[in-house]
């Protein structure tokens, strides 16, 4: 395990945001993270992006405890997150957002742009990502390829471990179907990701790991072995609930 | 494969558009036309010296401009940089004539004042979130106070005066309000300093990791932070840009015209801003160019002494600036829903 919680907790004030929630995600592994709206998600993978504090538990990092002070900590440990809306700044080119925060440098602080615009088209092709022109505004992008760079961008420089917030929730079939292909890609270069999603029928393909949040607690970790799609998607939306709402939605 | 042929041809459109659509092309078209509109009537504008006389203010707003257009793409306004101007110009003239300081040592003072001003501004606007433009406004007419205040109390008038007996003057005078003579036309060093700034601005922008952190930092302040952008010191450091050009555009005044005005500078805040807009600056941050503003400052220039020129009432300049915002705001906004569309 990379990266690891050990009945991790989260409060705001009296509102207990995360309570006791264990997970670990490994190298060339996918953790997937599901829940309903309110399960805890965010407050999740802010704790683990270095965004908030935890105040109960333990994260471990390679097995050690650690917390991160801000997300530029958790970046320099080789945590990077990818936000599914602040991913990118719509009015900067493909190359600019790919170095952002990150550029190469000449001497005396020049921004190595040559280097930058090259190594973008490179890495995005690499990845399989079919960017036309890496001088074009992201915001001419479609909302899956601008995740797909934010996602080729973590891995080129060095993230060990790839949190993805919801990448696929705001996104049509197809356009999920190619970021999944890419959450993969990463996987298989080494990388522990770290996906959040609502959706289990994207979850289950990609995953090697589920954690199940409900109302900031944790309904367990499976494997993908000792768990099916359909035990996943009934616990995913509250099983019973789901059968309830089907009786009630039946025709009389 | 037809599909994916006609999505290259698309592409090529695209570029085509990308190159055409520069944040300083709104700006040139404008000054060419400016330009003609004016030569054609006039031949002293069109002559070397209407040249040297025109680029004169274009010269002096053009800094300021170019330091605004910075801040405006880092995604703040500063109300407060015209008066700043007299702000710097009235400490070196009081301090050389009132307390008999050297203007070099005078300039200096009022140079860590300015900076001073600058980064509070920043710091304010940067810790409190509240809007630059009232958080400026704030700055502007405390500064405005000031002037007028400090100034009556000191002199017992509302200008200082004197500046061309202190010691120091002479070599000041020369390296920030002296003039070049190319051929027979004597060209204002200033014009220089406004290249030099011009270029300097331009390179950071395009070619340092400032420059990247500047365009992030108004694009989306969020984003920017989230991948380890200091946003926050980015906008102080623009702050204090913006200050320190006000402060060489003051010096360059005071030691030019030797005195100022306790009142200088109110209202031409207003004029930077529109000359950024027009250089291709949107309001709302994120995107813009140095050299556009530089280029937007000419279009003033040329507007203001071609008027005079033409032996027109000047009171038409005032229809002209909004003429020009008006056009220019309305081409961003072609630029910006271009830029952001979203391809399906």
């Amino acid at each position: 395990m990379i990266l690891q919680t050990r009945a991790i907790g989260k409060a705001f004030g009296s509102v207990l945001a995360l309570r006791e929630v264990s997970m670990g995600v490994a190298a060339g592994q996918v953790t997937c993270v599901l829940g309903d709206n309110g399960a805890g998600k965010s407050t999740l993978i802010k704790i683990l992006s270095g965004v908030h504090r935890h105040d109960a538990g333990e994260l471990l990092l390679d097995g050690v405890p650690v917390s991160f002070a801000s997300p530029r900590a958790a970046l320099d440990h080789g945590i990077a997150t990818v936000y599914q809306d602040l991913a990118m700044i719509p009015l900067m080119s493909v190359w600019r957002n790919f170095f952002l925060g990150s550029e190469p440098r000449k001497s005396f602080g020049r921004f190595d742009v040559a280097t930058a615009r090259r190594v973008a088209r490179e890495e995005l092709h690499a990845m399989g990502i079919d960017i036309r022109d890496v001088d074009q505004p992201v915001g001419t992008l479609s909302g899956g390829e601008r995740q797909s760079v934010a996602i080729a961008r973590a891995v080129h420089l060095g993230a060990r471990v790839l949190i993805l917030d919801e990448p696929t929730s705001a996104l049509g079939v197809k356009q999920a179907g190619v970021v999944l292909r890419y959450i993969a890609r990463a996987r298989d270069r080494g990388l522990g990701v770290v996906f959040i999603t609502h959706n289990p029928h994207h979850a289950y393909p990609v995953g090697d790991r589920f954690l199940l949040l409900n109302r900031g607690t944790s309904l367990g970790e499976y494997a993908k072995a000792d768990i099916t799609r359909e035990r996943l998607t009934s616990l995913m939306a509250g099983g019973a609930e789901l059968e309830q709402l089907e009786h009630e939605l039946r025709r009389e | 494969m037809t599909a994916v042929k006609a999505d290259e041809r698309l592409a090529d459109v695209g570029r085509l558009r990308r190159t055409l659509i520069r944040p300083e092309l709104g700006a040139v078209v404008g000054a060419i036309i400016v330009f003609a509109f004016f030569a054609a009537q006039s031949p002293v504008f069109r002559s070397p010296a209407g040249i040297a006389n025109w680029l004169d203010p274009a010269a002096t707003l053009g800094i300021m401009a170019v330091a605004i257009a910075l801040l405006m793409i880092g995604g703040e306004f500063d109300l407060s940089a015209g008066v700043l101007t007299g702000t710097t110009g009235l400490i070196l003239v009081t301090l050389a004539t009132e307390y008999g300081v050297n203007v070099w040592l005078a300039m200096l003072i009022s140079l860590a004042v300015a900076l001073g001003i600058g980064s509070l501004n920043g710091i304010v606007v940067t810790r409190t979130k509240l809007p630059s433009f009232i958080v400026t406004l704030g700055s502007f007419l405390m500064l405005q106070g000031i002037n007028l205040g400090v100034t009556k109390l000191i002199t017992g008038t509302v200008q200082v005066s004197g500046l061309r007996t202190a010691p120091g003057f002479e070599s000041a005078r020369v390296i920030f309000a002296g003039t070049i003579q190319i051929g027979q036309v004597h060209f204002r060093v200033a014009i220089l300093w406004w290249l030099t700034a011009t270029a300097l601005a331009t390179w950071v922008l395009m070619r340092t990791r400032a420059g990247n952190w500047i365009f992030a930092a108004g694009g989306n302040e969020q984003a920017a932070r989230a991948v380890g952008v200091p946003a926050a010191r980015t906008k102080i450091a623009l702050f204090m840009t913006t200050a320190f050009a006000a402060w060489l555009v003051g010096s360059i005044m005071a030691l030019r015209y030797t005195s100022v005005q306790a009142n200088i500078g109110i209202g031409q805040e207003f004029i930077y801003i529109i000359a950024a807009v027009i250089g291709g600056c949107l309001l709302t941050g994120g995107y813009g160019s140095a050299i556009g503003a530089a280029i937007g400052a000419v279009i003033f220039g040329m507007a203001d002494k071609g008027i005079v020129f033409l032996g027109w009432d000047a009171d038409w300049f005032k229809f002209f600036l909004g003429a020009m915002l008006l056009l220019a705001t309305l081409a961003n906004r072609l630029v910006r829903r271009y830029a952001e569309e979203v391809k399906r």
